[in-house]
């Protein structure tokens, strides 16, 4: 994978002063009244990764999106290779050499890979016919300086997002693109997905491409990037070599403040057991899971995708049907199988992906956040707007909730106040025992630490929570217990005191104690 | 020589067989699977009653398939899109008459012209159709439909009642449903010439390749610099003028038209599409899958009559057809996707 060779036309002229492949200063864009961007700054040079970093809402969206033609400026200057430019179009972004990877790839799933990488300008005989041939030869080229085990004719559908980008970046290499752009790439990538990405990000980096990498992971950044950008508030707020920043100081520039607020654990006594897991198993999923989960607790179920976190999560629940086991809510017993009863007896679950199965995204915030409780709205049968406004403020003044209208659709939250929408829709029903999947999944360092301190708050006033995360500092920070899955078995208990990313994650591979330390 | 024809051979790329060999052949290839099925329908009948396969059934089969599959082929344009014609039958009503009034007027038009005339109005049936859809917005099955009204309601009022006879119709524009050429109607010619072309559009060009990449996703689509709008008024026009042939055909065919000619076939075509794997989500179908639909579901309908079957049941088998031809398509896409998750996390 190291050794891959890209043959690209990316022409590096090593002896000139080094002008920038692209810069951009003093960018400005509203929408309406809204300002998305102050003053976007930005300088990319050739053969270098440069990450952008900032919370979300803090206008990298847009920042992307001037560059790649889909918007106009109000005001600044672009230049490229020296050269003031102006983008009308993504067409003209394309021209000038810039590709944009997106998180999730805009592909034709039932094309070939080699008609996705040459749709529109497939190579064509004297006749105007495809040939196809030639089409398929070039891209086998492309696919395999890419490194990667994939044929020019195989259909898109079906493929994985690390795929996807890959013939995303060969449709860029194709076009002779010398800016790449990646919009948070690694978001859905598992890890040997994303190692292959930074190889072919490096393989660019040598032959003199100028990449933007935006990401949330600060790992990446310094994994790949030799120069970081940060913005906050729709302007750039700091601009610096990787090799003078630290994790805490990019996290302070982020948010604007320090890290030390960042977990709010709070210190509760453990009341009386609120959950009472025994026994659960549903064949070829998990076996014989058990655990308690008191007033006032927060206890994490962690291990790798696929060891059966979100499926206990869901059995217990009533979603998914069970084999065995039995689930008590403050004592009583719940009827497998039905959710409805789970939320009478107290229990609420926020979903691991709140796009899909958390929100409506057409509907407004009022709605979706008393999505739950509509039947307590109701006045002659019929839903009373005003108690649902009531109730709406009410959570959202709670919850922080950074919306400018309650009457705007779910979806035009960013992914952070999306996720407090969710958690509001369910803290009105007045649950004592919250399970909660990925609860920071997707979203920037500020709204997480808003989150943690939703969940701070929440085992303060006795609430037993359930939390599923594959965040290990997350786990760390917040969990007053640690539950390790392992292949559908809970493998490990570990409490606060001892819980360290090394004892975690060898719990999660399977390893026994005695192996600590070769695991990490 | 051997040696060069040794790499040769080992350059060529091999996809990996994912599926066991025959499910593997029948995802690649659904035109297989509907040939198989084809061939097994007219076996079958045959055996039973050995009258079935005789010349006079099978040109009828022919003649019967040629109109629908046109209509068909053209309907795969538009719903390769994500689209939807349903004002063909009433474009066929209106163009047969059209060609129809035309011969009374002038007894003596050539045979091409009449042609010409027909697709003329299919193309003026198609215009309004991507105006309403590409330009107006409005989704294709409502702004169809609602065509479907207004060209059989211009239709109704032209008519007022008359209708065309075949003794108005020249000796020459007849003989394109009863002349042959190497014992194939001449009708078929003119569909298989029509639907190679459309095919080869579909398959080698880059203009019919944008059909699918627009009916795939049409945000990528238009990321790749398609003029997406342009196509898809294109695939209406395209449409259009295949329902206006179809009409002058229709017409050469039956000799009597009326008002309520071709009424209600467009369904009978999208079933047709649908049962030749033309994806109704668009991005996927061929003119050959479309036009083994139509074949399969022509032949079921003769082959009914010939097994003294009550013609009543034709309609409740073309749906269940429908509902087979989908079922399988959905299952074999689950089977391939549970593969490649398997495939991706052992691999």
């Amino acid at each position: 994978m190291t050794e891959t060779t890209l043959e690209t036309n990316l022409d590096t002229d090593m002896t000139s002063p080094p002008t920038p492949r692209l810069a951009l200063r003093g960018a400005s864009k509203s929408f309406g009244p809204v300002r998305a961007l102050v003053d976007g700054d930005l300088v990319l040079m050739p053969g270098q990764v440069h990450a952008l970093l900032g919370e979300n809402g803090a206008g990298k969206s847009t920042l992307v999106k001037i560059l790649a033609g889909a918007h106009t400026p109000d005001a600044g200057e672009l230049e490229i290779d020296g050269i003031t430019r102006h983008f009308s179009s993504p067409a003209d972004a394309r021209d000038a050499g810039i590709a944009v990877i997106y998180q999730e790839p805009t592909l034709f799933f039932d094309l070939s890979i080699a008609e996705n990488i040459f749709m529109g300008r497939q190579p064509v005989d004297r006749l105007g016919r495809i040939d196809y041939d030639a089409m398929h030869r070039e891209v086998a080229d492309l696919l395999l300086s890419l490194g990667v085990d994939l044929k020019p004719q195989q259909l898109v559908r079906g493929l994985s997002i690390a795929d996807q980008q890959v013939i995303e970046i060969a449709k860029a290499l194709s076009l002779n693109a010398s800016v790449l752009i990646m919009d948070e790439p690694t978001a859905a990538l598992s890890l040997p997905e994303v190692e292959r990405l930074f190889a072919i990000v490096r393989a660019l980096r040598e032959r003199g491409a100028a990449i933007l990498f935006i990401t949330h992971r600060l790992e990446e950044v310094f994994a790949l990037a030799q120069h970081v950008t940060i913005m906050r508030d729709g302007a750039k707020v700091f601009d610096a070599p990787t090799a003078d920043l630290t994790t805490a100081n990019i996290v302070a520039k982020m948010v604007g403040r320090d890290l030390d607020t960042f977990y709010p654990k709070a210190e509760v006594a453990p009341g009386e057991i609120k959950l009472s897991v025994r026994g659960l198993t549903r064949t070829g999923v998990f076996k014989d899971v058990s655990f308690d989960v008191r007033a006032g607790e927060i206890v994490a179920l962690a291990g790798l995708v696929g060891a059966g976190r979100s499926e206990v999560a869901r059995a217990i629940f009533g979603i998914d049907p069970l084999d065995g086991g039995e689930v008590r809510v403050a004592g009583r017993r719940l009827a497998p199988g039905r959710p409805e009863l789970a939320v009478k007896a107290g229990l609420a679950m926020v979903p691991e992906d709140r796009r899909q199965q958390g929100l409506a995204l057409e509907l407004s915030i009022a709605r979706n956040a008393s999505m739950t409780v509509l039947g307590r709205l109701t006045r002659f049968g019929l839903i009373s707007r005003g108690r649902e406004w009531s109730l709406a403020q009410d959570w959202g003044a709670r919850l922080r909730l950074k919306a400018s209208d309650l009457r705007a659709p779910a979806g035009t939250l960013s992914g952070g106040n999306q996720q407090k929408v969710v958690l509001g829709k369910w803290l009105a029903t007045g649950p004592q025992v919250l399970i909660i999947d990925e609860p920071t999944r997707g979203i920037d360092v500020g709204a997480k630490a808003e989150v943690y301190a939703v969940l701070a708050d929440l085992v303060r006033n006795g609430m037993a929570v359930l939390m599923i995360s594959s965040e290990l500092p997350e786990v760390i920070g917040m969990a007053d217990r640690v539950l390790v899955m392992h292949e559908g078995r809970i493998s490990a208990d570990i409490a606060r005191t001892d819980a360290s990313e090394e004892r975690i994650m060898s719990a999660a591979l399977g390893q026994a104690d005695s192996q600590l330390g070769r695991a990490a | 020589m051997t040696l060069h024809a040794d790499t040769m051979h080992q350059a060529k790329p091999t996809v990996a067989p994912a599926l066991p060999g025959w499910l593997a052949h029948l995802a690649k290839s659904r035109e297989t699977a509907l040939f198989v099925v084809l061939v097994a329908l007219i076996a079958c009948t045959g055996l039973a009653r050995p009258q079935f396969l005789n010349l006079q059934n099978l040109r009828d089969v022919l003649l019967n398939v040629s109109i629908v599959g046109l209509l068909t082929a053209g309907m795969t344009v538009v719903m390769l899109m994500r689209h939807i014609d349903l004002s063909i039958g009433s474009v066929v009503g209106i163009s047969a008459y059209g060609v129809g009034s035309i011969f009374v007027a002038f007894p003596h038009m050539p045979v091409v012209i009449a042609l010409a005339a027909g697709i003329a109005i299919g193309l003026v049936a198609g215009a309004l159709n991507a105006v309403l859809v590409a330009i107006g917005r409005v989704p294709s099955l409502v702004a169809t439909l609602s065509t479907l009204y207004i060209f059989r309601g211009a239709d109704y009022a032209w008519v007022s009642g008359g209708q065309i006879n075949a003794s108005s119709l020249p000796e020459a524009f007849s003989k394109l449903a009863t002349g042959s050429m190497l014992g194939i109607p001449t009708l078929a010619l003119i569909a298989a010439a029509v639907l190679t072309g459309l095919g080869i559009y579909l398959k080698q060009f880059r203009g019919g390749r944008e059909h699918y990449a627009i009916g795939s996703n049409p945000e990528a689509a238009r990321l790749a610099g398609i003029a997406v709008e342009r196509r898809v008024m294109g695939g209406f026009l395209i449409s259009g003028a295949i329902a206006g042939l179809a009409g002058a055909l229709w017409l050469a065919r039956f000799g009597t038209v009326d008002a309520s000619t071709a009424k209600g076939i467009e369904l009978q075509v999208v079933a047709a599409a649908v049962v030749g794997s033309v994806a109704i989500n668009g991005g996927a179908g061929t003119i050959l899958g479309a036009t083994l639909g139509s074949l399969v579901l022509g032949v079921i309908s003769i082959a009914l009559v010939v097994l003294r079957v009550s013609p009543f049941w034709e309609q409740a088998i073309q749906g269940a057809l429908i509902v087979a031809a989908v079922a399988v398509d959905t299952l074999l896409a689950r089977s391939l996707a549970k593969r490649m998750m398997r495939k991706r996390d052992h691999g």
